[in-house]
């Protein structure tokens, strides 16, 4: 075993977490991945990179974590199963923890239909449960899928991602349940915009005990417009965005819409971080990356341990 | 059953452009029963093609006729005695069909005049859906009977996936959630604890991804 990252670190040491999510750009200039990971710099514990997001080509997610690992950020890989089958991903995990990425986010991934090459094949080789526990066999039994012992191995904490607002709504917590049985020690959830719901799955999650086993990060994002806001409630697939909010969005003026999208993820956070069993927060915003250091300030969480 | 579309007729019209000597064949299996290449559209594409090329100039000959099956040889041999006069053969099977007769015959040009879509039901009058996707290791018996290998857009083996909503799939409004109906089923048995059950990555091997399958009885072989 190697060093422990800093996410790790942060969470096993008790203290609220902070991540933040960064999109890698559509080409090969690592120069933008360095601008957004300047605006994240001393003010989030590690930065998620998506891999691929909304089936649109980008900059791979290991060579971005790479390029933030490179300005000292601690990086979560993030790996769906929608472009890999079983034989690239153990080889991507083997890469990845060769080149000191010490996080890993196993999902399923935005179905090719959302994105720009919609005649891809997909290759759905393993689901993404299958992936916590192939990454889990790996590191901890030192083994392959294939039962074939590995050389050298991978030291990576595993995370997962879960939705509370899809649905059937009452499976939501089992499905977590399934994930840290699978070998998931932390889960970062969908956005989170409707509090009610987001309460009530952390009960189901409580009562499951599952709070004491994996680090729970709520998501957030901040909505920049209510064209945002009603797009979001309306094409992203398990996205649940209450009236009220869209209303709350709507009723200021156009130059206050982002000052008002903060407050709302400001307000949002410090519901979050009321209720017992939240570890952290891991905020999404969206090629708004800018956005990270005033809202970890505001809600009070601008010095990191 | 094997379900087919059949191909828009431009392109069935420039297929058979360079011929003037047709045989159009349908099947009377699964793609008579799926309303695409059994003895009535094998009429009614022919009259289309007839009339199409009169209009064009070019007037075409287009012989009629349906086999019991287009994928056994036994039916698909009954064709020799007229073959040779056709410049082409447009076939409205499955593509195992097109096959089949193309490798009977293969000095001849055969064509296909249908997509073929999937395994699957025909839920209502005019309504089929996909079930099977021949994955050659059967998983109904623990997904209630429900396939996320078919069903499921991602396969998933342990789902739903975060795009569930309603009971439908993310991808299109109209298509249930495998998942969603596997769980419910569970509920209704009251065996939901079985969801927490991980099922381990499949061994896909048993699917076409081990190339081409093939399947010999022995005990059968003549």
């Amino acid at each position: 075993m190697t060093a422990t990252g800093n996410l790790e670190r942060v969470l096993r040491g008790g203290h609220f977490a902070v991540t933040a999510e960064c999109g890698p750009p559509r080409g090969a200039d690592p120069e933008s991945v360095r601008k957004k990971g300047n605006c994240l710099k001393d003010v989030v514990d590690a930065v998620n990179v998506t891999d691929n997001q909304t089936a649109v080509v980008r900059m791979s997610s290991l060579a971005a974590c790479v390029v933030l690992k490179e300005m000292g950020f601690d990086t979560v890989l993030q790996m769906t199963v929608r472009d890999r089958n079983r034989i690239a991903l153990q080889s991507d995990i083997l890469g990845a923890s060769a080149l000191g990425i010490k996080n890993v986010l196993c999902l399923s991934g935005d179905h090719q239909s959302f994105g720009d090459h919609r005649g891809a094949k997909n290759v759905y080789d393993i689901d993404s449960i299958q992936l916590i526990d192939t990454v889990r066999g790996m590191r901890d039994e030192g083994k392959f899928l294939s039962g074939e012992e590995i050389k050298g191995r991978p030291d990576l904490f595993i995370g997962c991602v879960e939705n509370p607002f899809a649905d059937p709504f009452d499976i939501r917590a089992l499905r977590l349940a399934k994930k840290v049985k699978a070998g998931a020690q932390f889960v970062q959830t969908q956005c989170v915009f409707n509090v009610e719901k987001f309460v009530q799955w952390m009960e189901m999650v409580r009562d499951l005990g599952l709070h004491e086993k994996a680090f729970i990060l709520a998501g957030v994002t901040p909505m920049k417009s209510p064209a945002m806001a009603r797009y979001m409630k309306g094409s992203v697939p398990g996205m649940d965005v209450p009236d009220d909010l869209i209303e709350r969005m709507s009723a200021v003026s156009k130059e206050k819409y982002r000052e008002e999208g903060i407050s709302i993820c400001v307000e949002t956070i410090e519901r979050l971080r009321a209720i017992k069993g939240v570890a952290g927060i891991h905020i999404m915003a969206i090629e708004w990356e800018q956005a990270v250091p005033e809202i970890v300030s505001k809600a009070g969480l601008g010095t990191r341990p | 059953m094997i379900v087919a579309d059949r191909k828009p007729f431009n392109e069935i019209i420039n297929m058979i452009a360079p011929y003037g000597r047709i045989l159009l064949i349908g099947c009377n299996e699964c793609v008579t029963v799926c309303a695409v290449g059994g003895t009535k559209e094998v009429a009614l594409l022919a009259s289309q093609i007839r009339l199409k090329r009169q209009g064009d100039g070019v007037p075409v000959e287009v012989d009629e006729k349906t086999l019991e099956r287009q994928c056994d040889p036994e039916y698909a041999q009954a064709l020799a005695p007229v073959i040779a006069d056709y410049d082409a053969v447009l076939s409205i099977a499955c593509g195992c069909g097109v096959q089949f007769i193309a490798e009977t015959y293969p000095e001849k040009t055969v064509l296909p005049g249908v997509n073929t879509r999937f395994m699957g039901v025909t839920e209502q009058h005019g309504v089929w859906s996909e079930r099977c996707q021949g994955c050659g290791d059967c998983v109904l018996d623990r997904t209630c009977g429900i396939c996320p290998v078919a069903r499921c857009a991602k396969s998933i083996m342990n789902g739903p996936c975060g795009g569930s909503h309603g009971g439908l799939c993310e991808l299109k409004n109209e298509t249930p959630c495998a998942w969603h109906l596997i769980i419910e089923r569970l509920k209704a048995r009251g065996e939901l604890d079985r969801y927490l059950d991980i099922e381990k990555p499949k061994d896909w091997s048993a699917s076409r991804d081990a190339g081409p399958r093939k399947r010999v009885r022995e005990d059968i072989k003549i």
